[in-house]
């Protein structure tokens, strides 16, 4: 974990409530796809904390939804705003285990950390199918940055105004030949990928209200089956055989 | 050169500067940041006779100038805090520890204590006496003077090392449950834990908390924690650590003048993992522009003249 001041260097809306930041700042802290950032706002006492969408060695790229004053106020920022950012947070996925065609599903603001995770997936010679789920055509956002990676693309909305009609896990229904997976979106979406049949394995991205976001205050813990785990440390990657529901 | 050391009963402090318990864990994530060895002391996990697993989601809520929490006492349990995590304090920090304990009878707060007493790096312990008492129907100890004197009596039979009440703010006179804790034999004070409150999410119509009600920490509740400091001062001889909101080196010098010999800074650290760090790099500066030589006379200074 690394605490340090990021420049905001880019906003752009993807959608009516959904925003790509890009920030530059020393990304040296971030270690593995799937690991987030804890951003300190202005007039906020607790800090946000946001999945990694992709980064370099000097630029952090974050898809951010508005879904309360925090975020409201993140995608407020214009362009040259300083932000506290510890970075480099939690386990992130650990691409060793996926094998060689993995799914990667995502739902919603969910497929954020796909993205960065399926460009080193590819870089290390994985060949990952992606599965996104959106409620309608018009929440859609990224595709031509996942199209552009050149993996297997599957799309489903669940009023069928663009791909097919139905949940992300009708798309992974469509690849039985894809038995491992690599999920993030909401609770509901993560439950229903995790109760497929056609899974051996898998690796689940959870979100949690965090006090921290770096393992001391014990306010996103949530049970395993051997215990419990606090998302912002120990996850927020949570392995398929170690979930409870 | 600022004398910044400070004496708690008896046990020396380097400076008065203690990481709260509850925002500290057991040391280690704040290990990997800094050299912990900066610190007078810090105050570890409320820990209790069984492991614990704490409350259900979401413990955690947003609020102007502070935070809620309702994590419910998550911890290992006094056996394995021993078992596996003193020998890692050891490593990390070689200063004197103060142990926060929590129970739900008076048995289990002197079982506890007494299982430290072979802890030779615990110094101090820090007794929560928020706890619901499950013989008398959940009410906490520390909202009932005579419950406080009991618990306070209790671990003290069971302890030779300096024994410090935790004690809530939500009653209507800390002064007399620190009073009735003094008067019980306790060596020293420290207050104040959370202030009750809660958050209702305007979509749902629900509290933001699981647990409906969580305890208020930050900014917010530092004069209100200055003013109880300031009221126990008054009525007790023993030493206060004085905690609540404390967030920068100059809170620290406003809580000693109240009357606090050392001070907690607690949901600072979750905001910033450098908070302590940096208030005790400040702390010399900033005395100095006050004229201040020894710390450790500010403690009560604005209740003299």
């Amino acid at each position: 974990m690394k605490k340090s001041l990021f420049t905001l260097e880019h906003a752009r809306q993807l959608t009516e409530d959904t925003y790509e930041l890009v920030l530059s700042g020393d990304t040296s802290a971030i270690t593995a796809p799937g690991q987030f950032v804890n951003i300190e706002l202005p007039g906020k006492f607790l800090r946000r904390p946001i999945s990694i969408c992709n980064w370099t060695e000097d630029a952090l790229m974050l898809l951010v939804k508005v879904v309360g004053e925090g975020t409201k106020e993140l995608v407020r920022c214009v362009p040259g705003t300083e932000l506290d950012v510890l970075s480099g947070l939690g386990n992130g996925f650990d691409m060793s285990l996926a094998g060689e065609h993995p799914i990667l599903a995502g739902g919603g603001i969910g497929i954020a950390p796909l993205y960065g995770l399926a460009r080193r997936m590819l870089e290390r010679g994985q060949n990952p199918t992606i599965a996104l789920g959106f409620r309608t055509g018009k929440d859609a956002f990224y595709l031509e940055e996942f199209a552009a990676l050149g993996c297997r693309l599957l799309i489903a909305t669940e009023d069928g105004s663009m791909g097919v009609k139905g949940f992300v896990t009708d798309c992974i229904k469509a690849v039985p030949e894809c038995d491992y997976v690599l999920s993030c979106g909401p609770l509901p979406m993560l439950k229903a990928v995790h109760s497929l049949p056609q899974l051996k394995g898998g690796q689940f991205s959870f979100e949690a209200r965090m006090g921290c976001g770096f393992g001391a205050c014990m306010g996103c813990t949530v049970p395993i089956k051997d215990g419990y785990k606090r998302v912002c440390k120990d996850g927020p990657i949570l392995y398929k055989e170690e979930i409870v529901w | 050169m600022v004398n910044l050391a400070v004496n708690l009963a008896g046990v020396e402090l380097k400076n008065p500067i203690i990481p709260a318990s509850g925002t500290f864990g057991y040391g280690r994530e704040y290990a990997e940041l800094y050299d912990l060895n900066i610190l007078g002391s810090f105050s570890w996990k409320g820990t209790t006779g069984e492991a614990r697993l704490g409350n259900p989601q979401p413990r955690i809520a947003e609020m102007t100038g502070g935070m809620l929490n309702a994590v419910g006492l998550q911890n290992p349990g006094i056996d394995a805090v021993i078992t596996n995590e003193v020998p890692n304090i050891a490593k990390i920090f070689q200063g004197p520890v103060i142990a926060n304990v929590g129970g739900f009878s008076l048995e289990e707060y002197a079982e506890n204590c007494r299982k430290l007493n072979d802890v030779e790096q615990v110094k101090i312990l820090e007794v929560n006496i928020s706890c619901p008492n499950v013989h008398a129907g959940g009410k906490n100890f520390g909202c009932d003077p005579k419950a406080a004197a009991e618990v306070t009596k209790a671990v003290k039979a069971a302890t030779s090392k300096p024994v410090f009440m935790k004690l809530t703010p939500n009653v209507t006179d800390i002064a007399e449950i620190a009073k009735a804790c003094e008067d019980a034999g306790a060596d020293g004070v420290c207050l104040i834990n959370t202030l009750l409150g809660m958050r209702i999410d305007l979509k749902s119509r629900k509290p933001v908390i699981a647990n409906r009600t969580g305890g208020v920490s930050g900014p917010a509740v530092f004069p209100v924690a200055l003013r109880m400091v300031w009221d126990v001062y008054e009525a007790v001889k023993i030493p206060i650590i004085g905690c609540g909101g404390v967030s920068s080196a100059e809170d620290a010098i406003e809580m000693m003048l109240a009357g606090a010999a050392a001070v907690e800074v607690g949901a600072a650290n979750l905001k910033d993992p450098y908070a302590c760090k940096t208030i005790v790099e400040n702390l010399p500066g900033v005395c100095e522009k006050l004229g201040v030589t020894d710390i450790s006379e500010l403690t009560g200074g604005a209740h003299h003249g």
